[in-house]
């Protein structure tokens, strides 16, 4: 199937072309980072994650949300999700090698990642975290293949697929879950250290992945003609309305707890995330931003005539995107980190250069999500003549 | 496997902290013959040993900030601990710092502790800390490579500089900040180079080792020899070992207990 992906327009090749040349910039940026060390960003030693780390958190989240489309789809047999359930699929794909990929930009050693497999600890999250995610992603490319192949031959896909679909539902799970137990497990970190970490990841990611999805789909019905189906996409509507409150009632909680209970261990986060502390507070417009991106979101999506027209739709998927972005792929890591445990306030920017990198690391992303949903267009084009 | 990995880990330890020492060295070229069982760790005739080390730090002796920074200096220098300053712009030097023992003022190495109306001296003078080597470190949890492991005969938290892999999820687990990062390649940043002690490469994590080197050839931590009796150091199972005879006579706090990391750096104030 992969030749449907080497035959396309002028304009299919041009897109390819530019997200190649951003991926050669990225990576001749990444090579400046290798030579030097990770003192090119805007890490330090009391902010020892940031933008890397931060943009891996959030895309496991996207990457998360496929299992939207492949839980109603194949548990309860909705079958207006046939179409798009691949495209979820396909996304998590994208997503997950985006975070591999922040991963090694993140290490301080790259050549010696392999020591985590040579050298196993089952104690660390960090190993099992590159279990669910190398899993999730193998078993999405299986999964996304194997069904795709089968509906271009016109036959059923394989029977050992089957438990393997069943599988990646919890997995999907699992992955946001560890991701989450990077941070929450940790003595001394009072942001992160609550329980209410993971549930809130997933609950961001299940509005976060599917807003972005519809996107997409609108963006393939324009460039392709292909239409994922009116119902698909009211329906996804509705479960990002649901998350995204879910989403901003266990940011609530948290809120409350941090507050009534006073302690200032975990309070000062919150504090300098939204107010600043010590006069120090370069996240603040962007925390505000955020979360009145999510609470006009939230407001929006609740309407249902503004759910039905698709411009309003868009523009509402687009704003809840960016708000759960700053949220977690900006506030969610540095906030942690400052203060520090020993209640310094260092702050933490990125650099020029970490920026580029990260651009570059999504193009990269962009390029493995157009090369796959090219071929799946293609295929249903092929069945539909 | 478990037994022949623990064994690496020993050596390997040894090996990461004693490069330069001889009798590493011999016990390096040993081991590398042959996987038995029963290699072992030769020991130098000299070593001070312990079942758990601990350190107790009198604050009342020091007088003067000057006294500490000495102490700072005579680690940092056996140490090769870079210092960035004249080679970089200011606000790089503070995010790219590597620092094994360092000062802080009480509210800071003690918050939640800070009290408004502070005695004049614990108020001005500020505290040595260090890595507190703790009974259950988080940020030997933490480690996916075990490249920072406690070493079971006697408690101290080590670094394995070869095997780190630079992911820094120890910086984040440790809720001291005793870690430090090599942002850089360290070199250009150390005056003069101690050639008993290994140099780090850029990318991998570092902090204080309770002078692991010197342990295995007779010597107390370095801080401890240049703190003129203010810093005691032995065995916290001995009790008739130097550091329980302060802590029996004396009020001594630890940093963040409530966190059950169970830090063996005693504080007498």
């Amino acid at each position: 199937m992969l030749e449907i992906a080497l035959q396309g327009s002028k304009k299919y090749y041009g897109w390819i072309g530019a997200l190649a040349a951003v991926i050669l910039v990225g990576f001749a940026f990444y090579l400046y980072q290798f030579t030097f060390g990770l003192g090119v960003t805007g890490m330090s030693r009391d902010v020892s994650w940031g933008f890397y780390i931060a943009q891996f958190t959030f895309l496991v989240g996207v990457a998360a949300g496929g299992v939207m489309l492949v839980l109603p789809y194949y548990l309860h047999n909705y079958k207006a999700f046939g179409k798009i359930t691949i495209l979820g699929e396909f996304l998590a794909v994208s997503a997950i090698s985006m975070c591999l990929m922040f991963i090694i930009a993140d290490l301080g050693q790259p050549m010696r990642a392999l020591n985590v497999i040579l050298y196993p600890t089952p104690g660390s999250m960090l190993f099992w975290d590159m279990i669910v995610l190398n899993g999730y992603l193998l078993l999405n490319i299986v999964i996304g293949w194997k069904v795709l192949e089968a509906e271009r031959s016109g036959s059923k896909p394989p029977s050992w697929i089957k438990p393997l679909i069943y599988l990646s539902i919890p997995w999907a799970f699992g992955i946001h879950t560890v991701t989450a137990y990077l941070y929450c497990g940790l003595p001394g970190r009072g942001f992160w250290l609550t329980a209410i970490l993971a549930p809130r990841f997933l609950a961001s990611a299940f509005a976060s992945g599917p807003a972005f999805l519809i996107l997409l789909t609108f963006i393939l019905r324009k460039t392709t003609k292909f239409d994922p189906g009116k119902e698909a996409i009211q329906t996804l509507s509705k479960i990002i309305t649901y998350a995204l409150i879910a989403n901003l009632f266990f940011f609530a909680c948290e809120v409350f707890v941090a507050l009534y209970s006073n302690i200032p261990e975990h309070i000062d986060h919150l504090k300098y995330l939204f107010f600043g502390l010590h006069g120090h507070g370069v996240l603040v417009p962007w925390m505000w931003t955020a979360m009145i991106l999510m609470v006009l979101a939230a407001i929006l999506l609740l309407n249902p005539a503004i759910r039905k027209n698709e411009t309003m739709l868009a523009f509402t998927c687009l704003i809840l995107f960016i708000g759960t972005w700053i949220d977690k792929g900006l506030g969610m890591i540095s906030g942690g980190f400052v203060p520090s445990p020993l209640h310094h306030v260092n702050e933490y920017v990125p650099t020029i250069p970490e920026l580029i990198i990260t651009v570059g690391i999504y193009a990269a992303g962009f390029l493995v999500l157009t090369i796959l949903y090219k071929i799946v267009i293609g295929v249903k084009k092929e069945v539909a003549a | 496997m478990e037994n022949s990995r623990r064994n690496f880990l020993k050596v390997a330890g040894v090996a990461a902290l004693g490069v330069g020492v001889k009798p590493a060295v011999n016990v390096l070229s040993a081991a590398g013959g042959g996987e038995t069982p029963a290699a072992k760790v030769a020991k130098h005739e000299n070593a001070l040993t312990a079942k758990k080390w601990a350190m107790v730090i009198d604050t009342r002796k020091f007088e003067s900030e000057g006294d500490l920074d000495k102490i700072i200096e005579a680690c940092h220098s056996i140490h090769n601990v870079p210092d960035f300053s004249e080679i970089d712009t200011p606000e790089r030097v503070k995010r790219h710092e590597i620092k094994w023992i360092w000062k802080e003022e009480y509210k800071h190495a003690f918050p939640g502790n800070e009290n408004e109306y502070l005695n004049d001296r614990l108020k001005y003078l500020p505290f040595l800390v260090l890595c507190n080597h703790c009974e259950d470190p988080p940020c030997v949890r933490a480690c996916p490579t075990q490249a920072t492991f406690k070493r079971e005969e006697d408690g101290i938290v080590l670094m394995d500089f070869h095997r780190c892999i630079g992911c820094r999820f120890c910086m984040a687990a440790c809720p001291y900040g005793s870690r430090s990062f090599n942002f850089r390649d360290p070199k250009p940043g150390i005056e003069k180079q101690n050639l008993d002690f290994p140099t780090r490469m850029k990318g991998v994590v570092e902090k204080c080792n309770f002078c692991a080197e010197r342990l295995a050839v007779g010597k107390k931590p370095k801080c401890v020899e240049a703190s003129n009796g203010a810093i005691a150091f032995g065995d916290l199972d001995d009790p008739n070992s130097e550091v329980r005879e302060l802590l029996r006579e004396n009020f001594t706090i630890r940093r963040k207990l409530s966190l059950g990391t169970g830090p063996v750096v005693y504080y007498i104030v």
